[in-house]
């Protein structure tokens, strides 16, 4: 172990007002579980700039085909067939390689496979709601789902979710886990949600809708939607000479 | 007009909801067949250099209920206090530990398990040592932004009442909000989201 002084490029600061608040009322589960004090700052040490890497040997070969990775051979889940594509980026436009992204999702009819989750629309026997990828060199991800339908969910007493997908990513760095959702465009159900609405600015919102591309559309396979992803920057990235893995 | 910086802002979080099950840990959940297992289960094996321990992560809410949706990431060093990132600059780790645990509450006692083993000392920026530590990350319905916290050992007395990052707390009777007791081989940690007890988070 060297004995000089770590080398540590530290993230740009969490833009807070970017993000939701802790205590967002309008979303009341956010009422009790949101920190009251104001979080602490320290400069990013190799605690927080070093994270888990997940190679592409970790996937398997339908981990990214939600359509047929929990289907019985030969089936596949019931729904619209789309594609969602992107990239995961840092701050500074940098392609994130070697990314974790995992995504989960309703069926069709807005429906989870979870022991908490009774709404009425039934379950499809064909569809786990589960899959993950792992970003080439470029940061690029993609999978084949189906879309998923909106469901209602107790808050007020007539709210529904839009259309949505949950993704979480991991960057090179622990400080830089995010989980966050994707929704579809045009869906008027996204500016009526509170979890959207708990998010300030309607530029950070648009951010997290993803675009119908038909110029990539598959013909007679699945319409593709763009949804690209970005997560904290550093200075490290900003160096083109610096050593590999830095 | 100034020039255009052309950085990009960071895609907003929104809440991981109550089924982050699915997508993280759909085995523990009974979606069997998709993922062979659930990444971050297993941190350890056999060959693991340093002292098992196991650390019991439960997560109340502002009315004293223990969380049973939570799910908590942890990170840490190996014994030698190196981490197995290919950002770490200063050797490789014990290739035989990732650093790296996820898991799932229980759903009846709330209780997130993590067999690891103790972490060694990882330096601060100006070349202090830190004492051991374990980062950890929160998420949940009703948690909007992932929450950041460390945990520190009770028997590592010494180490923590000159560490860079509890020393800097302005408030020093919030300290203990971040030291696990330790009872055998084992170390609970309680996280508190608000209240008298509330936990120390980090904006970092
Ligand atoms: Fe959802």
């Amino acid at each position: 172990m060297k004995n000089s002084l770590p080398e540590v490029h530290g993230f740009f600061q969490r833009d807070r007002s970017w993000h939701p608040p802790a205590f967002a009322p309008g979303y009341r589960s956010t009422v009790v579980r949101s920190p009251q004090r104001a979080p602490i700052s320290f400069p990013n040490t190799l605690s927080e700039v070093t994270g888990p890497v997940f190679g592409h040997a970790l996937l398997g070969e339908l981990d990214n085909d939600l359509t047929i990775n929990y289907a019985k051979a030969g089936e596949s889940a019931i729904g619209p067939r789309i594609v969602v594509y992107g990239r995961v980026l840092d701050e500074n436009g940098r392609p994130v390689p070697n990314s974790l992204v995992e995504f989960w999702q309703a069926n069709a009819g807005g429906r989870y496979r979870h022991k908490k989750d009774t709404y009425l629309a039934p379950l499809d026997p064909n569809f786990g709601g589960c899959g993950r990828a792992v970003t080439d060199a470029e940061g690029r991800y993609w999978f084949r789902t189906v879309q998923p339908g909106a469901y209602p969910w107790p808050n007020g007493v007539n709210d529904w979710r839009p259309a949505h997908i949950h993704f979480s990513v991991f960057g090179p760095g622990f400080v830089q886990r995010l989980i966050t959702q994707m929704y579809f465009e045009g869906d008027p159900m996204i500016w009526k949600c509170p979890i959207v609405r708990t998010i300030p600015d309607e530029r950070a919102i648009e951010r997290l809708i993803a675009k119908l591309d038909m110029e990539a559309t598959q013909p007679f396979d699945s319409r593709l939607y763009k949804f690209d992803i970005v997560l904290r920057g550093s200075n490290s990235t900003l160096f083109e000479n610096r050593k590999e893995g830095n | 007009m100034a020039q255009e910086l052309n950085r990009l802002k960071e895609s907003p979080s929104q809440t991981a909801g109550p089924y982050v099950h699915i997508g993280l840990t759909p085995n523990f959940l009974g979606i069997e067949g998709v993922f062979p297992v659930d990444l971050g289960r297993e941190m350890v094996n056999d060959e693991t250099i340093g002292e098992r321990i196991d650390v019991v992560v439960r997560v109340f809410d502002g009315t004293g209920t223990v969380l049973k949706d939570v799910l908590v990431e942890i990170w840490q060093a190996d014994a030698k206090g190196l981490y197995n990132s290919p950002n770490e600059p200063r050797g490789k780790a014990d290739p035989n530990f990732t650093g790296w645990g996820r898991m799932a509450s229980d759903m009846e006692n709330g209780e997130c398990v993590f067999r690891t083993i103790k972490p060694g000392q990882v330096p601060f920026n100006d070349g202090r040592m830190q004492a051991p530590h374990i980062s950890l990350w929160i998420v949940a319905r009703g948690i909007n932004l992932g929450l950041q916290t460390r945990m520190y050992f009770a028997d590592e007395d010494a180490a923590n009442r000159v560490d860079p990052v509890l020393t800097r707390l302005e408030h020093q009777n919030r300290v203990p909000t971040l030291i696990a007791p330790r009872e055998g081989n084992t170390y609970k940690f309680d996280i508190h989201l608000q209240g008298e007890k509330e936990t120390v988070f980090f904006d970092i």
